[in-house]
């Protein structure tokens, strides 16, 4: 389908973007990558009154890494991302998703902040900062504010991003030598959101877990922590930490896999990522 | 609302093109019904199939997911452009020769995404190649002449190398 009748507006920058935001009484929205965005737009899922390109705004795309901190650019398209040594060595965990998201031209458009932003619940990235306990800044009419990923994702599609509000980048722990990442999804084809899906990080402390963070994806309205699973792991219990998924984890049916069968896929998933936080780091 | 038309102006197979459109227009049907580039296809319009591939500054994107009022000093190249620079002909024999068409719908696509992989070089693997073209559908050939064609020529492409 086409999608209905919208005005386009290129932000020249992010106060710019807040501002007409602001004057679009609630029916405007924000372009990124627009991999998700325009799909729903051609699907009239979705019909704004405007939208707002954020792509010609200057430094909101790139990589930097300082004082123990990397910090990924809400422009920066997944496959910049998916390229770059940084993120292969400080964001390990970031460097073993990406090749999961869609497919290869859709990795050359879209953004890691779009998808952060939009929340999807059975999203890569969402899941990917929750497990490692990053951050997101966040610029509003006030200025900036910081929140971390355990306080971001909301509810179904929703997140502590307000209505005149634009993400601008994502801060994550950058990995040390005793950190340790898993990640795994189930999808029915290739470059399909996952049926369930598992991002997980922890620190080797003396031979054990510690620190241990599971957040789950495609089980839920948000990426959800495993918590009794987390401290399972980190007790070395890993039998304990898939029996305690049942308590962990809720997940619906629907069209694509009963709730009962993503449970025990998860329990299935967490074992093989469970066995990636052992080893030893390549 | 204001801002109903915009007016662009890019590359388009080398050539400068000055238009106006609509916002709602995407690249895919600014390329085929106001440049009447039909070589790319729409097919799902919401970004699986992989049919609209065209580039864009030298990366493919899909194109029901960009929109026109986007490409305002863009580099866009289609098939035709490809086409007739020479740029794939080895693929498009290959394709030919190992009957890696049917339809032919997916084609134009699939010739682009095949390109990517090998301009980056060195030899793919066939899980490699399957898992690059994992987002152009083809629904007649069943995929095993694609990837048998784009490996026959990354085989070439190696061989012709000094």
């Amino acid at each position: 389908m086409k999608p209905s009748s919208f005005a386009y507006l290129k932000a020249k920058s992010v106060e710019h973007a807040i501002d007409l935001l602001g004057g679009a009484d609630d029916e405007g929205r924000l372009l990124a990558g627009g991999q998700s965005l325009i799909a729903t737009l051609n699907m009239r899922l979705a019909a704004p009154k405007l939208l707002i390109d954020l792509n010609g705004i200057g430094g909101l795309s790139g990589i930097t890494v300082r004082s123990g901190t990397v910090e990924i650019g809400a422009l920066t398209r997944h496959a910049e991302a998916e390229r770059s040594a940084e993120i292969a060595r400080f964001a390990p965990l970031i460097a073993r998703a990406i090749p999961y998201i869609g497919h290869v031209a859709v990795r050359n458009r879209g953004t890691i902040g779009g998808s952060i932003a939009l929340a999807d619940p059975a999203a890569e990235l969402p899941a990917c900062l929750l497990a490692l306990g990053g951050e997101v800044e966040i610029a509003g009419t006030g200025g900036k504010r910081i929140v971390a990923a355990d306080d971001f994702f909301k509810g179904l599609y929703e997140t502590a991003l307000g209505p005149q509000e634009v993400l601008t980048a994502i801060r994550l722990p950058a990995a040390t030598a005793a950190a340790r990442v898993g990640f795994g999804e189930f999808a029915r084809r290739r470059g399909d959101y996952a049926l369930v899906g598992l991002a997980a990080s922890a620190r080797t402390s003396g031979g054990a877990l510690a620190d241990v963070r599971l957040a789950f994806f495609g089980v839920g309205a948000t990426p959800v922590r495993a918590r009794r699973a987390e401290a399972e792991l980190a007790a070395g219990h890993l039998d304990g930490a898939v029996a305690a998924l049942a308590s962990d984890l809720d997940p619906a049916d629907d069209v694509q896999a009963s709730g009962a069968t993503r449970k025990h896929l998860a329990g299935v998933l967490l074992r093989r990522v469970a066995a990636q936080l052992t080893q030893v780091s390549p | 609302m204001n801002e109903l038309r915009c007016t662009i102006a890019l590359t388009v197979n080398g050539e400068p093109v000055v238009e106006t459109v609509e916002p709602r227009q995407t690249l895919v049907d600014f390329l085929r019904e106001q440049l009447s580039l039909t070589g790319s296809h729409v097919g799902c319009e919401h970004g699986v199939c992989g049919a609209c591939t065209v580039r864009v500054n030298g990366v493919i994107v899909r194109g029901c997911l960009m929109l026109a009022a986007q490409c305002d000093g863009a580099r866009i190249e289609t098939i035709e452009g490809l086409s007739d620079a020479g740029e794939i002909a080895d693929l498009q024999t290959a394709f030919e020769r190992r009957n890696a068409l049917q339809c032919g719908f997916c084609t134009p696509g699939m010739l682009l995404t095949a390109q990517e992989l090998l301009q980056a070089g060195g030899m793919p693997s066939r899980e490699q190649i399957r898992e690059h073209i994992s987002g152009n559908y083809c629904r007649c050939t069943g995929y095993q002449a694609i990837v048998d064609a784009i490996e026959a020529v990354a085989q070439q492409r190696a061989e012709a190398k000094p």
